[in-house]
């Protein structure tokens, strides 16, 4: 017993001395590549791992650094993420990069910020992940803004008086969208009926038949994407005529795959459209994605099986990049540095140019909406909407 | 040795324990691994303990540690989050309704003893139930509770389900260290008193101890009450290391986990349970991180098998089933670690 | 009226048919052994892994055979090795084998499936949508229920009638008495785990075709749900498992059509607390007397 404890320590050992040798700077990724949000989770990181293909070192004091991502999975769960996100801090990165889902974010951001290391969120988009929080800054726009988005679309698109609101208890990122949605969804004059599911509940039959039962005209329901496949799966099997609407999450192909070839409407507001070549850099980026992608087959996996861009593998993208950007302008692989410099970091990326603002927030004013074809299993672009137009 | 001595010999040891402490936390700073698995032993550790007084010492077959667990990292939380960031915490609810904050070691406290107030009020019925009822009955609240802590109509109280966070936490092992001390301390000086042996004697047999003149109720009750203070405790101190806190987390796993750290120890055993959790957290938070990890060898050429995420929680629970089956007794059996240094007549090896 | 109540209704029955065809095989054990095998719900969510697993390669009509022999090979399996040894030992230590089993399986389920949702198949006919009155729904839903009382009939009718059903009755009135007899225990125990095993697996073939994604703990809460289930119509007593879990499958669901969904988990504990502290023996339980 004692030798195979001794032998283990050993290599332990072995393996984080051989880590350090090199001029290395670490990038932490703290993304779910398992429970609820895997899937999702799983294609912020291809995302990241494309970045660091094209921009595989950093410049620091007239040194060329590699960067290397130490990957960690934060299980979707916000008391495994505290212990990934230690692992990071143990690993001694200089900077962190997610994650998919806002309650894993707020979570690990304690860790960060305590152990001074900045953190940038990818997808992360309730308002507590930055507000609550010294050391997180993020690249999307946030629930408040998509929530009445949504609402506005509800109500122009589909003529909505009644919405059937349905969330997950204990997520942050569905009870947060909702709650913004119903807000903003109610202040036009609609009526909200407000429903929630605890965690591993399989069976939203009895929640539709709410739905139906109590005249709403839309649903929104703002879940994972494993909540996703089952409540369209039992829709589509109870002939369901209303739309369902939902947030980021959605945009999937765990989605497409549920989706297709039933009669079902399903809409959802995203960051960013593959179609979308107004900006060189995105036609630029989604080109090269893609070739990457058929390159690599596991990464294709990871992707769903696919070579459809999704946003979260932009936006990983691009907090990637403000990461390198933070880098170079501290000048330093030192944590506090970056940190500093974090915030005046001004980049153009792919979904869009990327500022912040005093709390960390990216000033970001467009989203996406997007329909799901069910007929040819793609996501049909529906219309972009800023927040310009909604103060109308 | 006389027992003025002996006490002395204890007090040295602890002060010996902080005095590296502060030493280990200097060397490796407070952020390492070490210091890390350090601070989440102890708080599991004083847990262990609570739920040991109950089921190795008082024979109460409890699964309801998660609940008691998470009344007390709840009411630390909801207590203790600075006004400041009442609005931003709570913000669904408006920045909810408790417009006070009390001090850090008043709201650890009151952990312990709301849920010790709950555990009196649920002990009332369920401690009537025998064995594998009682275990069921509990596990129930537990579940009713996080029910009750996540219904969105207390929102204003406990946020609903939503994650709590910015609350006072500690930054340093020791005063982590030094809670979990005072508290098993408490614990083994109730083991060791007149209540204790009672409590020993209702384990062993129930009759024979009523016929003795125990009062049942009365004894079982108040094991259930300690249990759960300390749980309440254990949870608040947990909420201050995670630096975060859901009611999600808290479910009949936990309270698994927590009884599988007992067993691992030895039912009735509270050195047993100490061990056994530093060892568990070691284990899953650090030595055995490697099993999870793709792994080359020989320049990148050769991919060890199997590793990969979630091997290492397998191998985890393959080594607990083998600790289960076939060394029933765990570490220490009933036996305390002071135990091994003190002569006795009747010598017993540990090994079970 | 009745149109609104309806749909509620039929996921009601199909839900409880489910929690019977598991709540049989917790009640059957207890029955037996005296034990709450906690890892049945596991064994449950393993069946339904088996079928997403087995039918990329099989056509359905093989793959359900070869998954209720696997689920079947599987309850044995951990029967022999986890709960055999035990035995002699105290009641406490079996149950927390079980729930080390209960661990190890929902772990080393995560880790084959890289802890993501896997997609059931879709079993052709009974996953196809079918309209009764008011109500849309799949016909696995109604077929749940008389399924669920066919075999459980036939399950009567085998502890009735044959002779390892009467050496099963024996076992479960006097464990010792009964090996005293010559009833062999070891192979009555075993016939109990495979017939509980194999209702699970028919379970899981109904209820994934119903709520089509599987996670390595998907099955936790219906188990606990079926053991309630089992504790509430008399643990040990077979026809009280199966309509204590229909009640619970019709209660849950009107209580989520009355707006209470939070508390729809929340109940079924309620209902066994408030059981278990005013007739701990359940509806059908037999009175017993502790032996000093």
């Amino acid at each position: 017993m004692k030798k195979i404890l001794s032998l283990v320590l050993a290599l332990a050992l072995l393996l984080t001395a051989s880590a350090a040798m090199a001029d290395v700077v670490k990038i932490g990724v703290f993304e779910p590549a398992s429970g609820d949000n895997g899937a999702g989770g799983k294609q912020e990181v291809i995302g990241i791992e494309y970045a660091k293909s094209i921009v595989p070192t950093v410049e620091v004091g007239g040194k060329t650094y590699d960067v290397e991502l130490v990957i960690v999975d934060n299980q979707s769960a916000t008391d495994k993420a505290v212990s990934a996100a230690q692992e990071l801090v143990d690993a001694g990165v200089s900077i962190v990069l997610g994650s998919y889902g806002s309650g894993v974010s707020m979570a690990g951001g304690e860790v960060f910020a305590d152990a001074e290391v900045p953190a940038i969120g990818c997808s992360c988009t309730n308002p507590g992940v930055t507000s609550l929080c010294d050391y997180y800054w993020r690249v999307c726009f946030l629930d408040p803004f998509q929530g009445t988005v949504m609402a506005n679309f509800a109500m122009d698109e589909f003529g909505a008086k009644t919405a059937y609101v349905l969330s997950q208890l204990g997520d942050d990122y569905t009870t947060g969208l909702a709650t913004y949605f119903a807000k903003a969804f109610e202040s036009m004059g609609g009526t909200v009926i407000n429903e929630q599911f605890t965690e591993g509940t399989s069976d939203y039959t009895a929640y539709l038949n709410n739905a139906i039962s109590g005249g709403a005209d839309v649903i929104f329901s703002p879940t994972s994407t494993t909540v996703a496949s089952l409540l369209i799966n039992q829709a589509a099997s109870m002939n369901v005529s209303m739309p369902i609407l939902a947030g980021d999450t959605w945009e999937s192909s765990v989605i497409l795959d549920a989706a297709k070839g039933t009669n079902l409407t399903i809409c959802m507001s995203t960051f960013f459209d593959e179609k979308d070549e107004s900006s060189p850099q995105a036609a630029e980026f989604v080109q090269g994605f893609k070739a990457w992608l058929n390159a690599n087959p596991d990464k294709k996996t990871n992707n769903g099986g696919n070579d459809i861009v999704a946003a979260v593998s932009a936006l990983g993208y691009d907090a990637y990049m403000v990461a390198i950007e933070a880098i170079k302008a501290a000048d330093s692989i030192d944590s506090v540095a970056i940190a500093e410099a974090l915030p005046s970091v001004v980049t153009t990326g792919v979904t869009g140019s990327i500022s912040f603002d005093e709390i960390g927030d990216a000033n970001k004013d467009m989203a996406y909406i997007k329909k799901a074809n069910t007929e040819t299993g793609a996501f049909d672009f529906v219309k972009t909407q800023t927040v310009a137009e909604l103060a109308k | 040795m006389k027992k003025t001595t002996k006490n002395l010999i204890n007090i040295a040891l602890l002060l010996l324990m902080f005095v590296g402490l502060y030493f280990l936390e200097q060397h490796f700073g407070r952020r390492s691994m070490l210091i890390t698995v350090l601070k989440k032993g102890a708080i599991y550790a004083l847990i262990a303990v609570s739920m040991n007084l109950l089921n190795g010492f008082t024979g109460l077959f409890s699964l309801g540690q998660a609940g008691f667990m998470l009344v007390g990292a709840y009411t630390y939380a909801v207590l203790t989050i600075p006004m400041a960031k009442r609005m931003a915490v709570y913000q669904y609810y408006d920045g909810g309704i408790i417009n006070f904050t009390v001090p850090t070691i008043v709201g650890i406290l009151a952990a312990g003893a709301l849920a010790a107030l709950l555990a009196m009020l649920i002990g009332m019925p369920v401690l009537r139930l025998k064995s594998d009822y009682l275990a069921i009955a509990t596990l129930g609240f537990a579940e009713i509770i996080r029910a009750i802590i996540q219904w969105d109509t207390l929102g204003p109280i406990t946020n609903g389900s939503n994650l709590l966070k910015t609350y006072p936490t500690f930054k340093s092992v020791i005063p982590v260290f030094a809670a979990a001390t005072i508290c098993i301390g408490v614990i083994v000086l109730l083991i060791n008193s007149t209540y204790g042996r009672a409590f020993k004697a209702i384990r062993d047999d129930e009759i024979a101890a009523e016929a003795m003149g125990i009062n049942l109720f009365h004894h079982k009750q108040m094991a259930f009450i300690i249990s759960s203070f300390f749980a309440g405790i254990g949870g608040a101190l947990l909420a201050m290391y995670q630096g975060s806190l859901q009611a999600n987390a808290f479910k009949a796993s936990m309270t698994y986990e927590i009884l599988l750290i007992v067993v691992i120890g030895g039912m009735g055993s509270v050195t047993g349970s100490v061990i056994a959790s530093f060892l568990f957290i070691a284990c899953s938070e650090w030595w055995l991180r490697f099993l999870d990890t793709e792994t080359y060898l020989f320049g990148g050429t050769v991919k060890l098998p199997l590793l990969r995420s979630g091997f290492r929680m397998v191998v985890f629970s393959v080594v607990i089933m083998i600790v289960v089956l076939f060394f029933r007794k765990g570490i220490m059996g009933e036996k305390e670690l002071w135990d091994l240094f003190t002569p006795k007549k009747k010598k017993e090896g540990i090994k079970p | 009226m009745f149109d609104r109540i309806l749909p509620y209704l039929l996921s009601g029955i199909s839900v409880g048919g489910q929690y019977a065809l598991i709540a049989v095989g917790y009640t059957m054990v207890y029955g037996i052994l005296r034990l709450i095998n906690f890892a049945h719900g596991d064994i449950f969510t393993a069946a339904g892994f088996f079928m997403v697993y087995i039918a990329t390669a099989l056509p359905v009509q093989f793959a359900i055979p070869l998954v209720i022999a696997l689920t079947v090979a599987l309850g044995f399996t951990v029967e022999r090795i986890a709960y055999k040894p035990l035995r002699s030992a105290p009641r406490m230590s079996v149950m927390i084998s079980a729930i080390g089993v209960s661990y190890l399986l929902q772990n080393l389920m995560w880790y084959v499936t890289g802890g993501l949702a896997k997609q059931y198949p879709t079993i052709p006919w009974i996953s196809e949508s079918i309209t009764i009155g008011s109500a849309t729904t799949k016909v696995v839903t109604l077929i749940t229920p008389v399924l669920t009382i066919l075999l459980v009939i036939a399950l009567v009718t085998i502890i009735q009638k044959t002779k390892i059903g009467m050496a099963m009755r024996a076992v479960s009135k006097d464990f010792e008495t009964a090996q005293l007899m010559g009833i062999k225990i070891n192979s009555v125990i075993s016939t109990t785990f495979i017939i509980g095993s194999l209702l699970a697996a028919v379970g899981s073939v109904l209820y994934f075709s119903n709520y089509t994604s599987v996670t390595p703990t998907v099955g936790a809460m219906p188990g606990l749900k079926a053991f309630v289930a089992a504790v509430f119509g008399g643990i040990g007593s077979i026809p009280g498992a199966v309509i204590g879990a229909f009640i619970i499958g019709i209660c849950e669901n009107i209580i989520k059509a009355l707006g209470y969904t939070t508390f729809s988990d929340a109940f079924t504990f309620a209902l066994l607390i408030v059981i278990l502290l005013f007739k701990p023996t359940g509806l059908f339980g037999e009175k017993t007397s502790e032996k000093v």
